[in-house]
């Protein structure tokens, strides 16, 4: 195995440059290296002002998430030595189609405002006193949503979705792979309100299932099937509200 | 104004961010992209079928002669080339709309569901059903 | 309350369209297209082609095929145009010459179904 792997990393700094450029470094490979560790490296020993984000290092803060040649990926769960073969250097920029705020730091901010919007908890008619105990789930209610509640916020799908990068007022696939989370709970009872977000041109209508979110999900939560089957359910409420607008959802009036 | 759309004005005028802008060519930089476009660009193809149908049906109501002109012009080398392109477009279309089936209607029996390859194959032998029933409603003299 | 889009209206028919157009025109390009034209399969006859075009039930089922499939089109291209193109600025206008063209289109094939004689 080669003793060193070229990293060229996107640098930006917003004092400075009007434009980000590419900074190579050679970073030592050792075995079972990430490019998290490389990148880690090169703030330590070589740059430190090398900026980026990250925080478990094991693929379940979310943080990390980051190009690499061209696709997204979480830095800490890439290993260097399937980039390491050819020579060529390993590219890492900012997770596509957010703003950069500094190397590879990007604004998220837009993000959570949506996911806020789609209101990911349970949402009850009424709550149960503490005294009359859990509300209780068979394992087969659990498997409808247990998927979707894996996503862990990476925002790789985000990355990964010409929609949002053509038009960012998508609300795009983890926003609303949570929201399904939550309307296929058995425990929740705010599938309409969500509605209200979802049905919207800026909600699910705008996805055209391209299925890349899917794709490069590092958790499996499958957000383009997410959208899809919201879609089926949105157009069903909606042909049941025209032609049987006399069963109303009893919540929707309180 | 409500918080997400304060936060989304905010985002917007933000000077020092950088924001990369997406080319027109973005579906070529990416196979799964280009495969996504090809797809999509299928649905031209269906709509052309439609056409060629409907001149077929106005051949039909206008007698032998005009009909026989309409199966003379399906012979031209051109139309041939055009149909055979057509051809790969739907079964294209065809193709990837059975494979995403399974992930669009998530069928569960018994509370379990369905696994997706099961949908998919079901899907696939009523393509075949169907066609057989065209087929033997056509092929004959 | 919020108003909702007609967009699962449009979703509807372009997903009917899609798995109408699926199933069916795959063959039936190949017969129609290829395989009479270039001789590989005998084709019908004209007296045949017209008697099965006359019954009712086949007007329908090519009506319904065209009308599925041209707004099976018109919903997808739609969305082409808007994401492969990025002009998203002519948006009003392409929406009235996707769907435009397809009830066009569907317009024709009913005239031509009904007035087939």
């Amino acid at each position: 195995m080669a003793e060193t792997i070229s990293l060229e990393v996107l640098r930006y700094s917003p004092e400075h440059d009007a434009e980000p450029s590419f900074q190579r470094y050679d970073v030592p490979v050792h075995k079972d290296w990430v490019v998290l560790d490389a990148l880690n490296y090169i703030k330590d020993k070589v740059d430190g002002s090398l900026t980026f984000r990250w925080s478990c290092r094991m693929g379940i803060c979310g943080s990390c998430g980051m190009m690499v040649n061209g696709e997204p990926k979480l830095t800490c769960a890439t290993f260097l030595s399937d980039y390491a073969g050819d020579g060529s250097p390993v590219r890492v920029q900012p997770l596509r189609y957010f703003p950069v705020i500094r190397d590879l730091v990007v604004e998220i901010t837009d993000f959570m405002s949506k996911l806020q919007s789609v209101k990911p908890w349970l949402i009850r008619g009424d709550e149960k006193p503490v005294s009359e105990g859990e509300y209780l789930q068979t394992p087969d209610q659990l498997d409808r949503y247990k998927q979707f509640s894996m996503c862990i916020n990476c925002l790789l799908c985000y990355a990964a979705c010409p929609v949002y990068g053509l038009d960012p007022v998508f609300i795009g696939p983890a926003a609303i792979a949570l929201a399904q989370r939550y309307n296929m709970d058995s425990r929740d009872e705010g599938a309409h309100e969500r509605m209200d977000v979802l049905a919207q041109h800026e909600g699910i209508w705008g996805c055209t299932f391209v299925g890349e979110c899917t794709q490069v999900c590092p958790k499996h939560v499958d957000p383009a099937g997410a959208i899809q089957q919201y879609k089926l359910t949105a157009t069903i409420e909606r042909f049941k509200s025209f032609l049987m607008p006399w069963s109303k959802n009893e919540a929707a009036e309180k | 104004m409500s918080n997400t759309q304060q936060a989304a004005r905010y985002t917007e005028y933000h000077p020092r961010w950088y924001r990369t802008h997406v080319s027109t060519w973005w579906w070529l930089a990416r196979w799964p992209y280009l495969k996504f476009i090809l797809r999509e660009i299928s649905s031209v193809f269906v709509a052309w079928f439609v056409v060629v149908l409907l001149l077929q049906i106005r051949a039909l109501s206008h007698g032998p002669d005009a009909y026989a002109r309409f199966e003379h012009w399906l012979q031209n080398p051109g139309i041939v080339l055009l149909n055979l392109i057509a051809l790969f477009f739907v079964v294209f279309h065809a193709i990837t709309w059975f494979n995403l089936t399974p992930r669009a209607m998530v069928v569960r029996l018994r509370g379990k569901r369905v696994p997706d390859r099961w949908i998919v194959s079901a899907n696939y032998a009523a393509w075949a059903a169907v066609s057989l029933v065209v087929v033997w409603f056509l092929v004959r003299s | 309350m919020v108003k909702h889009s007609n967009e699962p209206v449009l979703w509807s028919l372009f997903s009917a369209g899609g798995v109408f157009a699926a199933f069916v025109i795959p063959v039936h390009l190949f017969l129609l297209g290829l395989a009479f034209p270039l001789g590989w399969i005998p084709a019908p006859g004209y007296q045949y082609l017209h008697a099965l075009v006359t019954l009712p039930l086949t007007r329908i089922y090519l009506f319904a095929l065209c009308f599925l499939a041209l707004f099976h089109w018109a919903h997808r291209f739609r969305y082409t145009l808007y994401d492969g193109l990025q002009i998203k600025h002519l948006n009003e206008l392409i929406f009235v010459c996707c769907y435009g063209g397809a009830i066009f289109g569907t317009g024709l094939a009913g005239y031509l179904l009904w007035n087939f004689h």
